[in-house]
């Protein structure tokens, strides 16, 4: 069998050259054991490949999976090298050491859409590197020339005298011959592909149907105790005082006491505690956001936007440009908090001793969490155990920096000599949570003689994600969080690596980080583009709408030199049948966008009464995301993208009034149901490039393309979001 | 207080106000069972109460008293996976899962109402049931495919 040689001598810039933008894991060293250590009764073959003597192939997944399909595209480029069949590979959770981290993060931390990129050649590579030493050992075994083996679902097969043997019979004599990982290896070339970009289902799917599948929520250990936490009702607020005389004598509980978080009740089971939680009389301090509201951020958000901003990009002379302009079109775009909603609620095991904690939680981000925690509680970070179960989604909510939900059960757990879980209600999900940052955009645009943009300027206000972390320095320029930009430069920024795609002759873009009060920032799918999008397609369309221009058109001229983008609108225009006339009542719109170096476009046909009810007929999405390394996922993933985004859109608002948010539950914070969720039909753009991840790519563009179809349908142009707040309502 | 759950009488100890969800998932250890609202909103909870979809979040278990149970766990038995399950693994259509359980325990009770229904039957009896990751369609594609699953198995 012919192999390729692995270009994983790349240098980190060549890759990015080569085009593979944040697949630096291009020079990731897989940190192979220094001998094939024995474990768990089998052979450790390197960091991520375990096989037993009875040929039990494990993975060590450094990659959470929450419905983003991480294990099963992890284990199919692990079986695609090692020759077997993905479905047969178990998992295990990866330890949280160094030896796990994220090559691009420097991390334990699934998020950003990563995965499928960054495991990409250190997963196959793993793969290949066990099956050179099982060839190697086979080869000694029988005497014969290692060119003459071949492997075949976990076996190696000596084709010229019929010998065969299980992977984990070699496993003895791997230890014996002193057989070490090879320093290279070839990798196979695409054309070899047996299980790489063929249509591969979801490897845990079979435990999702009977219901065996184990959540965080599930799991239950010896003496554990249940929590439920009295949060405070407004954000920052703390317990002056609290009287658990009630609480106390109500069935299953155990101890009532004062947390950061709160005060908690553990019980023996949570209806217990969460039904205590109700007898408690707490005394609050409001603490500094009391009053503060959600019209209050935007008024404040507006204003700031009229002021010049740190500035961010500034090609040509859009301000000259504007200045000379015979016509400026000006717009402010609003966009709320959003509340992710993650099904599961959220919840966390702690056992806490004197010198150690052990943690069993769904989690995005487990060397933070040991960090955090390890801070927490003055111990050395390697005393810090996490393990990893499902997740019931997460959409970036467990991603948290501050460990939130995570540290509160340590909390809760300290001084117990028995685990504590701590589950969210629904109610604390929504009102005590993380939030996407509300956002105001102001943008001012011309056009040029020929009706297309001449020159752009847009403010962007809101809380930065990563000002004052710990990745302050990585995802922040001269003071600007890159994400607060995503998909609003025309140039490479900081470390993303790609621009809109777009050339608009002079292009200025500022930015405010506002005030740090009110909540905490989070990270929801597909991060700035949630809002940057909105504003950046929505006042393309008003430009094109104002030159007379088709809106497809525009984009495909102004990305003419951006071959990936243009070709996703070329198919866009095709597969949508943009160019046929919709009858009355009814609109199309389109938006398009790069999310880390990937294009992806979508065209959306809705229908609208005149009371503004409106339905969604279609959504037509056109992405490259490289070499799709499981189709059958990529389709999943783009249907919930849209879905996540189009429910955020249409309805999505956490509102604060006096400090306190007013949704509670999905009754008031409504996602999309199956009624509402349009017909999606996806095209996935065959390509050679490397992977890229598409678990956040096709929520970009749904909320600009669904409210740019809806001016084109009525002529009216969405600002604030949600829909549901300017008279469109999706049914 | 006793009750039949996937075909096994059970002693229950919790208090009787206690909801159905809390005693299958933290009495008798039955936690394909979710929570995911405590009030009716999501479907996560759905289990058989003597044939019949009901929100287990919302129905004490005094309520099911000497009434038959049916969960996620008593689906697939010792014939293997019911049509309704093997069409979801065919369609390949969970994400994170979470609501899956109960997604197809709706879609078993609907199927056994209405042997072939259409995509907005289909919408309306699975209205209830929240998917954040957004399986949707191919719960639809999923349902039908169960519907063709049920009919030629009774045809043989």
């Amino acid at each position: 069998m012919s192999r390729s040689p692995m270009n994983a001598g790349l240098s980190r810039r060549q890759f990015v050259q080569a085009g593979g933008a944040l697949l630096f894991a291009a020079e990731c060293p897989i940190t192979f054991a220094t001998k094939a250590n024995a474990a768990g009764g089998g052979a450790m073959m390197n960091s991520f490949v375990r096989i037993d003597p009875s040929n039990v192939i494990t993975m060590l997944a450094n990659h959470s999976e929450f419905g983003n399909g991480a294990y099963t595209v992890m284990t199919m480029m692990l079986a695609e090298e090692l020759d077997v069949d993905y479905r047969a590979i178990e998992i295990e959770a990866a330890p949280t050491s160094p030896d796990y981290y994220s090559p691009l993060f420097r991390e334990y931390l699934t998020a950003g859409s990563v995965t499928t990129g960054s495991t990409w050649l250190p997963m196959r590579t793993a793969g290949a590197k066990a099956r050179a030493m099982l060839i190697e050992a086979a080869a000694q075994v029988w005497g014969v020339p290692q060119a003459e083996l071949n492997t075949e679902a976990g076996e190696v097969h000596h084709v010229a005298t019929g010998q065969r043997t299980p992977y984990g019979q070699l496993l003895e004599s791997i230890h014996r011959l002193k057989i070490m990982p090879p320093d290279t290896v070839p990798l196979k070339d695409p054309s070899e592909f047996k299980v790489l970009g063929k249509p591969a289902k979801r490897h845990e799917g079979a435990a999702k149907v009977d219901g065996s599948a184990q959540f965080g929520i599930d799991l239950k250990l010896p003496g554990m105790l249940h929590g439920a936490i009295a949060r405070p009702p407004v954000h920052g607020g703390r317990v002056v005082s609290f009287d658990a005389t009630g609480a106390l004598k109500m069935p299953g509980v155990v101890k009532v006491k004062a947390i950061s978080a709160g005060v908690v009740v553990l019980a023996k089971s949570y209806w217990q505690a969460q039904k205590a939680r109700g007898e408690l009389k707490i005394t609050w301090d409001r603490g500094s956001n009391d009053g503060v509201s959600s019209e209050q951020f935007y008024s404040e958000y507006r204003a700031l936007a009229e002021q010049p901003g740190m500035l961010a990009e500034d090609i040509g002379d859009a301000k000259g440009a504007l200045a000379s302009a015979d016509r400026v079109i000006e717009s402010v775009y609003e966009m709320p908090l959003l509340a992710h909603a993650t099904l599961e609620p959220l919840n966390c095991i702690a056992q806490v001793s004197e010198d150690a904690c052990t943690i069993w939680s769904g989690t995005q981000y487990q060397s933070n969490d040991q960090e955090v925690i390890s801070r927490f509680l003055g111990i050395p970070q390697e005393n810090v155990t996490v393990h990893r179960p499902l997740m019931g989604g997460s959409f970036g909510r467990r991603s948290s920096k501050k460990a939130d939900f995570t540290v509160e059960a340590v909390e809760a757990a300290m001084g117990e000599n028995v685990p504590v879980k701590i589950i969210w209600s629904r109610e604390e999900d929504i009102r005590s949570g993380h939030y996407r940052p509300l956002f105001v955009h102001k943008m001012r645009g011309s056009l040029d003689a020929s009706g297309m943009p001449d020159a752009w300027h847009q403010v962007a206000v809101g809380q930065s994600l990563m000002q004052g972390s710990k990745h302050d320095p990585a995802y922040m320029v001269r003071g600007i969080d890159i994400y607060s930009l995503d998909g609003c430069l025309q140039e490479p920024f900081g470390v993303f690596p790609y621009g809109t795609s777009y050339q608009i002759p002079h292009h200025r873009v500022e930015s405010h980080n506002a005030p740090r009060i009110g909540i905490v920032p989070q990270e929801w799918r597909s991060v700035g583009h949630t809002h940057t999008g909105i504003a950046y397609e929505c006042f393309l369309d008003e430009l094109a709408d104002a030159g007379e221009i088709d809106p497809l058109d525009l984009r495909l001229r102004l990305s003419k030199d951006h071959a990936r983008m243009n070709r996703v609108l070329r198919v866009l225009r095709e597969k949508s049948q943009w160019d046929e006339p919709l009858g009355a009542g009814r609109g199309r719109g389109m938006a398009a966008r790069i999310y880390s170096v990937s294009p992806i476009a979508q065209a959306v046909e809705v229908s609208v009464a005149d009371n503004g009810d409106f339905t969604i007929d279609r959504v037509v999405c056109v992405l490259d995301c490289g070499f799709a390394v499981n189709p059958l996922g990529v389709e999943g993933q783009v249907e919930g993208g849209i879905a996540f985004g189009l429910g955020g859109a249409a309805f999505g608002n956490i509102d604060i009034v006096n400090g306190e948010v007013q949704q509670s539950n999905f009754h008031d914070y409504p996602v999309i149901r199956m009624s509402q969720m349009p017909k999606v039909e996806v095209h996935i753009l065959p390509s050679d490039e490397p992977p890229t991840g598409v678990g956040e790519q096709a929520t970009a563009p749904i909320a600009p393309a669904v409210a740019n179809a809806l001016f084109n349908a009525t002529g009216r142009r969405v600002r604030r979001f949600p829909l549901s707040s300017q008279g469109f309502k999706l049914v | 207080m006793k009750l039949t759950v996937n075909g096994t009488e059970v002693d229950i100890a919790s208090e009787g106000d206690t909801p159905l969800l809390w005693v299958l998932r933290d009495e008798l250890d039955l936690v394909g069972t979710k929570y995911g609202c405590g009030m009716a909103q999501c479907g996560a909870c759905t289990v058989h109460l003597e044939g019949h979809p009901v929100r287990s979040c919302v129905t004490p278990v005094s309520a099911a008293a000497g009434k038959a149970v049916v969960t996620i766990e008593g689906q697939a038995d010792g014939a293997g996976l019911t049509a309704v399950q093997r069409a979801w693994l065919e369609t390949d259509v969970a994400q994170c899962g979470y609501c899956q359980s109960g997604q197809i325990m709706v879609a078993t009770a609907l199927l056994k109402d209405n042997p072939a229904p259409t995509d907005d039957q289909i919408d309306t009896a699975m209205a209830g049931n929240v998917c954040r990751c957004g399986t949707y369609p191919r719960i639809r594609k999923a349902v039908h495919l169960a519907a063709k699953l049920i009919a030629s198995e009774a045809v043989v």
